[in-house]
């Protein structure tokens, strides 16, 4: 084609350059962050592959490098998310539900808005020294497991209602019309309807919070979890730690045998998300297959 | 037969079972109805017609109450259902959508099931036990002359049928809860030549048990469908008659305009 047939397209071949530019240039960036994290994951599970083992999920911290595990810290992070996940799902989305669902616009709920975005951005350790004077003095609860799930349900709230409230609004107003217009309440429009819909959105939310709720370690340490304890808790009151906390613990020693253990550790931690997403992977598979 | 009083000059109508009555319906400042007065005889095709923006889908959603969920909405003026105020504080606003049913202008299916879209209406209303759910679904679908093409894949989901018979599925689901009443915006607007023959069709076998509202900008379709025409224009509504006569013998020289497509 030269330009003599298309007189009136003079810069297409400049263009055409422009835009390979641009794509590579994206992808470029993208690899670019593929390939940090894949560096990141290699020099860890170079580091911590050797360490792990069933007796290294089996025991509990040691001095000595060699008996050591990280079942406290395990079976405290099970805890941990379970309780946490008990807390923060139910009432997240049934905010998210009331804001997107019932509440009318207005002063009260432009309010209420405002106030969780700002919250979402709180500093974690904000919510350890909350979590701190409320749960573990306020209500007596101890440096339990059960006031470390409270306090991470706060700190995860706020993201939770709003990927609520964006999968919700998602849904398209005529579904809810078509449903009300067949004499449903709106309550029977949103739980038979809207809800299932928005179903794979609010997951995502839900793992997402939670992926953050595991790895932080500055406020439990604030509500006083524990970095060396040889049990691993039988109830919600119970003393505990959690993987990041001992993660951090044992990176911080100077013997280079506790790196390695430090980095099978987060290893175990990798594998815990894993399943989480795994989770939630299936149960959006089966709640697609279901519609 | 009725008189309508607030029609000059009055017609003589078949007992009526909606009406307006000098309703207006006011979008914030803007008013969207101006004091219309629309009869619906029972059992027959109203079609209200007009150019882009007359208001004729903001006065038939007056009649099942769906304005409610717009913001700033505000009316006055009455609105009768076989004389009984629709808008009266102990009307359930739920229940009159349930005995008067709507069909939108773009066909919106649950995303579920064919079985499940048209079942769940009556099932969450109370209308029917759970085993009379496969003979309502299937008088329903063969009412809305669906139940031929899809009697074999009743758990596909709705949103796999075509255009057309998503449209006859919305019809179904809606016929499904036994209404008095049709209402239908633009039901074939989004949808083909075919489609929409087999719609009107449909409409002609309806006819016999309940009372369509119809809002068409497709002028052959409300001669072709409806025993009545009414014909809005910039919120007023300008004539209303019988079809034959607000075609071919208009009394307004805007209805004239409008029907011979001088102008919308």
């Amino acid at each position: 084609m030269s330009d003599a047939a298309w007189p009136g397209l003079p810069s297409l071949a400049r263009r055409h350059r422009r835009a390979a530019l641009a794509r590579r240039g994206f992808a470029l960036l993208t690899w670019l962050g593929v390939a940090l994290l894949a560096v990141l994951l290699l020099r860890v599970g170079r580091q911590g592959f050797a360490w792990l083992d069933w007796g290294f999920l089996t025991s509990f911290p040691s001095r000595f490098p060699a008996q050591a595990g990280v079942l406290s810290a395990l079976a405290g992070t099970l805890w941990l998310i379970g309780l946490t996940a008990l807390f923060s799902v139910p009432i997240g989305i049934a905010a998210a539900i009331y804001l997107e669902e019932f509440s009318r616009p207005g002063r009260l709920r432009s309010a209420i808005e405002v106030n969780i975005a700002n919250l979402a951005g709180v500093p974690s350790i904000v919510y350890g020294l909350l979590g701190l004077a409320f749960f573990v003095r306020g209500l007596n609860l101890g440096r339990s497991v059960l006031a470390g799930a409270l306090t991470m349900s706060l700190l995860i709230l706020p993201t939770i209602i709003i990927a609520a409230r964006e999968a919700l609004k998602a849904v398209p107003q005529s579904l809810r019309q078509g449903a009300m217009a067949l004499g449903a309440t709106r309550w029977q429009a949103v739980r038979h309807h809207a809800l299932p819909s928005a179903l794979p959105g609010i997951l995502t939310g839900i793992i997402l919070s939670l992926s953050r709720a595991i790895g932080e370690a500055a406020p439990l340490i604030m509500i006083g979890a524990l970095t060396y304890i040889a049990f691993t808790p039988d109830g919600p009151l119970d003393d505990f730690t959690a993987l990041p906390i001992q993660i951090y613990n044992w990176a911080s020693r100077p013997q280079k045998d506790f790196h390695g253990l430090a980095a099978a550790g987060i290893l175990v931690l990798l594998a815990v998300l894993l399943l989480m997403n795994a989770a939630a992977v299936a149960i959006r598979y089966r709640s697609q297959r279901k519609s | 037969m009725q008189e309508t009083p607030d029609l000059k000059p009055p017609l003589a109508l078949p007992e009526l079972i909606l009406e307006t009555r000098a309703l207006s319906i006011f979008y914030g400042a803007n008013e969207a109805v101006k004091k219309v007065s629309l009869p619906i005889p029972q059992r027959r095709i109203t079609a209200i017609i007009g150019p882009s923006g007359c208001g004729k889908s903001t006065l038939l959603r007056a009649f099942n109450r769906m304005n409610e969920f717009l913001a700033e909405v505000r009316m006055a003026g009455e609105v009768r259902y076989r004389g009984r105020n629709l808008y009266a504080p102990d009307v359930d606003p739920v229940e009159v959508r349930a005995r008067i049913g709507m069909v939108f202008q773009k066909p919106n299916p649950f995303p579920k099931s064919i079985f499940q879209n048209v079942a769940w209406a009556p099932a969450i209303n109370g209308l029917a036990a759970k085993r009379e759910l496969p003979e309502l679904v299937e008088t329903s679908l063969r009412q809305a002359n669906l139940w031929d093409e899809v009697k074999d894949r009743l758990d596909a989901s709705g949103l796999s049928l075509s255009g057309g018979q998503q449209q006859r599925l919305c019809i179904a689901r809606a016929l499904a809860m036994k209404p008095e009443i049709i209402l239908m915006d633009e039901p074939a607007s989004a949808l083909d030549p075919i489609s929409t023959a087999r719609i009107e069709d449909l409409l002609f076998e309806l006819k016999e048990r309940y009372t369509i509202v119809i809002v068409t900008h497709n002028m052959q379709q409300a001669a072709r469908v409806s025993d009545y025409t009414a014909f809005m224009d910039l919120g007023v509504m300008v004539e209303f008659g019988e079809t034959d006569q607000v075609f071919t013998r208009p009394r307004e020289q805007r209805t004239e305009d409008y029907v011979t497509g001088r102008f919308g």
